[in-house]
């Protein structure tokens, strides 16, 4: 299995720790919470568009300005949202998930140096 | 018929291949190890990998294939742009960052990590191979009508030599530079890609008077089918009403699961670089779909269904004799070189891509088991670079003639129903088995892979490989809308099947990585 994970610098009952430990449980909850509504939601709008593009064609095809027509302001739509969308997930990313995966991958980087093992030169010393 | 002057076109393209030559060789100066060849030393900047993710991204289909298809069938064409630009948030929210985290060089890496090695590293590089050779020949299908066009071949044979004109020098583009050569490939091509559509665009514009609404009506004045709407193409029948709903789902989902774009996220420092440079991606493949709605329409209104349809290159040679229409030989010999360019970094991108999963995964960690020193992982990569190299030759020069942005549309197909199940189960699922992720591996392979020989593409139809015969009994041509969801069953079905109990602290140890970063692999540091 060597090759598979690269050898983290620390062993399984410390990941157990850290996963039972509240500050990830916060930061998974936080992570999952903001993405699986968000996919869903862009998920959701998406297949709106193909159905209506599919199905509606005379409610696609309604004039709105000019030759401009419904169809192509909602799929215009789509490229404002999926922009939107990106930014609003990395601001929320860089505010709230960043900070605490911080702090616990410093916290769990630091406990191992004190207990002096040195696993990560071994695993990497073979790469290079 | 011919358009501009070959010699002037060939002239272009050459300064440009021998320009970006030069910089692979500069780049490759320090290319070493394992970790240089495959993931580029994981020293790329976010805004560069991303400008790369672009640049692997923006293929044969983006700009030959779309703007084709706007061209001809109008709104219909419209939807490619949507689907594979909506497709990067499924990336970016579910599957970038948590990836890189979890993963080395390739996708079995991150699948493999908590299930059992070999059998799962086997059939993620099975299904890695069959997305690529696909994607591999949707390019060189691309590559064969350009050229004709370009240089005024039409007979097959002269084709076929361009094909292989085009594989040799994606060998030699691999083998000389490697990952690291290959991003510096993609990020000056993508470069180059978007601002030639962006002065194209701005030409057409000016045309209108920067009147979007007067371009759309010179293209629905210019055309006998109501281009505006949608249906000019799936609106037909039932039947392809439904093809057009399994088109859109492979597009949006088969993004987050191709594997050469996967392995874009590994060659960033960090979790956080990856975030960044799929933000950067989603920004320069949007403004660029942008662009290709005004390309399309403006084919469509100053050239015609007509003439592009009878054009060597067909549908696909829209863009080109737009670029010949606006600006004469010059801008023609500029964008093809561009588009060529775009097609031969894609494909390298492809390459690499193929052979680094039969070298790491295959060989090195199933067949040797993990027994081999980083050296003879590489050289192993290299000859199958080779070997790929001949066979995507082979194979482009079988499917010549064939429609682009289609045949990338069923490489995206195969990536949502093979990789991506199991990349979302194996990252959010614990409860996840080996089990589970065989069936949904080869069954979601296999069913795409076999509905896809069953189908109209095939046999049966006026535009089907083999036209004689027919044995098409599966009526649509995409087969997303069958092969994706059995995928996702598949691989809960058999997580539930009685069967090895999975290690439970490997689990653990899998999510806290992916969503904290420890233990990656770092940048290296030369």
């Amino acid at each position: 299995m060597g090759d598979t994970a690269p050898s983290a610098p620390t062993d399984s009952a410390e990941f157990e720790r850290i996963e039972a430990s509240d500050r990830f449980k916060e930061l998974k909850r936080r992570h999952r919470s903001f993405v699986f509504p968000v996919a869903a939601l862009f998920l959701v709008w998406y297949f709106a568009y193909v159905l209506l593009a599919d199905y509606a064609h005379d409610f696609m095809a309604t004039p709105v300005l000019g030759n401009i027509n419904v169809g192509l302001v909602l799929g215009l739509l789509q490229f404002v949202s999926t922009f939107a969308i990106t930014t609003w997930y990395v601001s929320f990313a860089n505010k709230r998930l960043d900070p605490i995966a911080e702090e616990i991958r410093t916290d769990a980087e630091a406990g191992i140096l004190t207990t002096g093992t040195d696993t990560t030169t071994d695993s990497k010393g073979a790469v290079r | 018929m011919t358009i501009g002057e070959p010699i002037l076109n060939i002239s272009i393209f050459g300064a440009f291949v021998a320009v970006t030559l030069v910089i692979v060789l500069r780049a490759s100066r320090n290319n070493k190890t394992a970790a240089d060849y495959y993931a580029a030393g994981r020293s790329f900047s976010g805004g560069q990998n991303g400008t790369a993710i672009a640049g692997d991204y923006l293929s044969a289909a983006s700009f030959l294939g779309i703007c084709g298809a706007i061209a001809i069938n109008g709104y219909d064409g419209f939807l490619y742009s949507i689907g594979f630009l909506v497709a990067w948030l499924v990336a970016l929210l579910l599957v970038a960052e948590l990836l890189r985290n979890t993963g080395k060089y390739t996708m079995a890496d991150v699948l493999s990590f908590r299930l059992r090695e070999r059998p799962v590293r086997m059939a993620a590089a099975t299904a890695t191979l069959a997305v690529c050779f696909f994607y591999l020949l949707a390019q060189m299908a691309g590559a064969g009508g350009l050229v004709s066009l370009l240089l005024g071949i039409n007979e097959a044979i002269g084709q076929s030599v361009v094909i292989a004109v085009v594989g040799a020098l994606m060998i030699l583009y691999v083998l000389v530079g490697g990952m690291k050569g290959t991003t510096w490939v993609q990020i000056i091509k993508a470069a180059l890609l978007i601002v030639g559509a962006g002065v194209m665009t701005i030409w057409v514009l000016a045309l209108y008077g920067f009147n979007l609404s007067d371009l759309l009506g010179a293209a629905a004045a210019n055309s006998d089918t109501p281009v505006l709407e949608p249906g000019v193409q799936y609106g037909l029948t039932d039947l392809t009403r439904l093809d057009f709903l399994s088109l859109a789902l492979a597009l949006v989902l088969g993004t987050a699961g191709l594997p050469h774009v996967l392995m874009r996220f590994y060659t960033v420092p960090t979790a956080k670089e990856a975030r960044r440079s799929v933000v950067w991606a989603i920004w320069a493949i949007g403004i660029f779909y942008l662009f290709t709605l005004v390309l399309g329409y403006g084919a469509g209104a100053l050239i015609g269904k007509e003439t592009i349809t009878t054009a060597p290159g067909g549908v696909n040679s829209a863009a080109p004799l737009l670029a010949f229409e606006l600006g004469g030989p010059v801008l023609l010999g500029i964008i093809s070189a561009v588009a060529f360019a775009t097609i031969l970094a894609v494909v390298a991108g492809l390459t690499i891509t193929a052979a680094s999963s039969f070298a790491h995964d295959v060989y090195a960690s199933v067949i040797k088991r993990g027994k081999v020193s980083p050296n003879g992982e590489v050289r192993v990569a290299r000859i199958t670079v080779v070997v790929i190299g001949i066979l995507a030759i082979v194979g482009g020069i079988g499917v010549q003639g064939q429609n682009v942005a289609f045949l990338v549309a069923l490489a995206f197909a195969i990536a949502a129903s093979a990789n991506l199940p199991t990349i979302i189960y194996s990252l959010f699922w614990k409860r996840f088995t080996t089990t589970g992720a065989l069936l949904s591996m080869y069954g979601g392979l296999g069913s795409a892979l076999l509905l896809i020989v069953l189908s109209p593409v095939v046999s049966g139809a006026e535009t089907s490989i083999f036209k004689t015969v027919d044995f098409s009994v599966f009526p649509l041509n995409n087969p997303g809308i069958v092969s994706i969801p059995l995928g996702f069953l598949l691989g809960w079905l058999g997580s539930y099947l009685p069967g090895r109990k999975e290690d439970a602290a490997k689990a653990s140890e899998m999510e806290v990585r992916s969503l904290t970063g420890i233990g990656a692999e770092k940048a290296t540091s030369h």
